[in-house]
């Protein structure tokens, strides 16, 4: 059977936390496979399980039980240094609270994930100030978080998640802390990138409006997938 | 990779430059305190030593009777040493350079109102040579002086100063005790000894002199020996030990009737005491900069508490543990050496103004510098180790999740 395996597969991933009487079934056995170049937005109330799949996903976390394939990789079975090599090889975090270092200017923070990557200085620099060209921002490459809108930050997030030139960015709750204007341009943002660079998006919000901008939506209930659809069969 | 970790870290402490500078201050005042600590009691150490040096170099001092034992005072029943004692020393003793026979008392001194009492010694020229005295003004003793026990006196600084104040004591007469002495020569001053005895209050006459008018005998008091520069005092010593026995007939199984007083030996006993006292203090100090060290420890491990929101971040967009870890720790690394070296700065500093206010010579040491630097650095390591590890072994969810 030479089936090649898409971006993404979970088959009968668990989570539980505890033991005994007060375990927490976090994820319930998740099938899931997400192909490159999908947009998919996971829904769902708190305590769905939505973020603990969402850190499995993206390597911050392992399953109890069950596969997770990520191009072609067990993920399973890999040591913790392993699991940071797949994050600095695949993986691009958008997260709600930006997560920017303070104090510390837009491109310098964009360049963070390069110099754990070892890239030489001027090269470094070269490739920050493309990532925040990318989102608009090479104005304010030597502004501080503090001197930026919400949503100027939330790009400044996302520069430093495309820099490394990920196949996956992963986004929890990117527009949580945004108003609604800056939560649109945000939203187009991304939704630019997953098109014109291919980008695998995978984003967990609890608000419709906002998943209505990816083409899968997940629901998850208690760990489990509740529905998965594709936009064109949304009502 | 080391190079950014080390600029990443400098930032931090620019960062947070109240605190860092708190932070250090431990260390800072533990690495000073070393410092000085050490520098000054070298200083002393050095002094002493060169105090005692002014005794005489690789002096050896011979007596009768002996000082040690059963804690009674000189043995009166020993036979007193004789001239002629001291002129075997010269003839028979290798590496011997000079040998001076002195008859010791201490006598009233006048000259016109004004009197003290003071040492006397009976000599010869060769006392000055071996006690390292040099004249002043005026002269040493003549050869005819010297035979015929003239009564012609050379005076310390200190008598002069007593007794003639600013005139010119050349050729005056001065009475000690009951006899009138022509002063020939004043002596260069040398200054207090090791042990505070004031070196320069003393007159000497010729030999004869002082036995035949003021000791009523020809016994002599002390031999001084002059051991030759490189021959080692001590194996002179046993040589005028086994010399004496023999002339005073100990037999095998008798102990000494006599004492030789080795000034090396005395100035390595004090020079080791100092060094000692000095090793102390330092040992003292070096537990301030201990807590300094846990000072540091305190503050890194709040810093981690702090910014575990900027770990959670590193280890997400793909930081090693072991490389958070050596960020936190060169922070430390780097915040206690930077005390350290202005630690060693205030104490190469302190050390410097209170040599000069304690009159003590200033040393540099540059070992105990040396030292202090590594230790400082080590200090950052040993304390910086446990906040770093809490810092690399994170969970990065836990970490993003704090607020």
């Amino acid at each position: 059977m030479t089936q090649t395996r898409p971006l993404i597969e979970l088959s009968q991933v668990h989570k539980r936390y505890g033991e005994g009487e007060s375990e927490v079934r976090a994820l319930d056995g998740i099938d899931l496979r997400i192909e490159r170049g999908e947009f998919v937005a996971i829904m769902g109330s708190s305590g769905s399980g939505k973020s603990t799949c969402m850190n499995i996903l993206g390597c911050l976390d392992r399953p109890t039980a069950g596969e997770y394939h990520l191009a072609d990789v067990l993920v399973t079975d890999l040591p913790g240094d392993g699991l940071t090599m797949l994050r600095r090889h695949y993986i691009g975090f958008v997260f709600q609270g930006f997560n920017l270092l303070a104090r510390t200017s837009a491109l310098e923070n964009v360049e963070l994930p390069l110099v754990y990557r070892r890239v030489p200085r001027a090269e470094r620099e070269e490739r920050a100030l493309k990532a925040l060209a990318l989102v608009g921002l090479e104005d304010r490459v030597d502004h501080a978080p503090s001197q930026l809108s919400g949503g100027q930050q939330q790009r400044v997030a996302i520069a430093r998640a495309l820099v490394t030139e990920p196949d996956i960015l992963m986004a929890d709750e990117p527009t949580g802390n945004l108003d609604s204007a800056r939560t649109q341009e945000v939203m187009e943002l991304l939704q630019q990138l997953n098109r014109e660079r291919g980008i695998t998006i995978v984003m967990v919000t609890h608000e419709p409006d906002v998943a209505a901008f990816a083409r899968r939506n997940l629901v998850f209930r208690d760990g489990r997938i509740l529905s998965d659809t594709l936009a064109g069969e949304r009502a | 990779m080391i190079w950014a970790t080390i600029l990443m870290a400098l930032r931090e402490i620019r960062r947070n430059g109240l605190r860092s500078l708190l932070t250090m201050l431990g260390v800072v005042i533990g690495v000073g305190a070393v410092i000085a600590l050490v520098s000054v009691g070298r200083g002393a150490t050095a002094k002493v030593t060169e105090d005692i040096g002014k005794l005489g170099k690789n002096l050896l001092t011979v007596s009768a009777g002996t000082f040690s034992r059963g804690g009674g005072g000189a043995g009166i029943s020993a036979p007193p040493l004789r001239i002629d004692d001291a002129n075997a020393i010269r003839r028979d003793i290798l590496g011997v350079d000079a040998v001076a026979a002195a008859a010791a008392s201490s006598a009233q001194v006048v000259f016109g109102n004004s009197n003290q009492r003071t040492s006397v010694t009976g000599s010869d020229n060769s006392f000055f040579e071996v006690r390292g005295y040099v004249v002043d003004k005026g002269r040493l003793f003549s050869r005819a002086e010297t035979q015929s026990g003239a009564a012609a006196c050379v005076i310390g600084a200190t008598v002069r100063s007593n007794l003639f104040q600013a005139r010119d004591p050349i050729g005056q007469s001065l009475r000690v005790g009951s006899i009138a002495c022509n002063v020939v020569g004043l002596l260069v001053a040398k200054g207090q000894a090791g042990m505070g005895q004031d070196q320069d209050d003393l007159v000497v006459m010729p030999m004869r002199a002082v036995q035949r008018r003021i000791t009523g005998n020809d016994n002599i008091q002390s031999i001084f020996v002059a051991a030759r520069e490189g021959e080692g005092t001590g194996v002179v010593a046993e040589r005028i030990r086994g010399l004496l026995r023999q002339r005073r007939h100990r037999s095998e199984g008798l102990d000494d009737d006599f004492t030789i007083r080795d000034m090396a030996e005395i100035a390595e006993t004090v020079t080791g005491a100092s060094t000692a006292l000095t090793a102390l203090l330092g040992a003292i100090a070096a537990v301030s900069l201990v807590v300094g060290g846990i000072g540091i420890m305190n503050i890194m491990l709040v810093s981690v508490t702090e910014r575990t929101r900027e770990i959670g971040i590193r280890l997400a967009i793909g930081a090693f543990g072991s490389e958070v870890m050596l960020q936190f720790l060169l922070e430390a690394i780097v915040l206690s050496t930077l005390g350290g070296v202005i630690g060693i700065c205030l104490g190469l500093l302190g050390s410097y103004f209170a040599a000069n206010a304690l009159a003590l010579p200033f040393v540099l040491a540059p070992d105990i510098v040396a030292l202090a630097f590594v230790f400082s650095a080590l200090v950052g390591v040993v304390f910086g180790y446990l906040p770093a590890r809490k810092a690399a072994n994170l969970d990065p969810i836990e970490a993003l999740r704090h607020e």
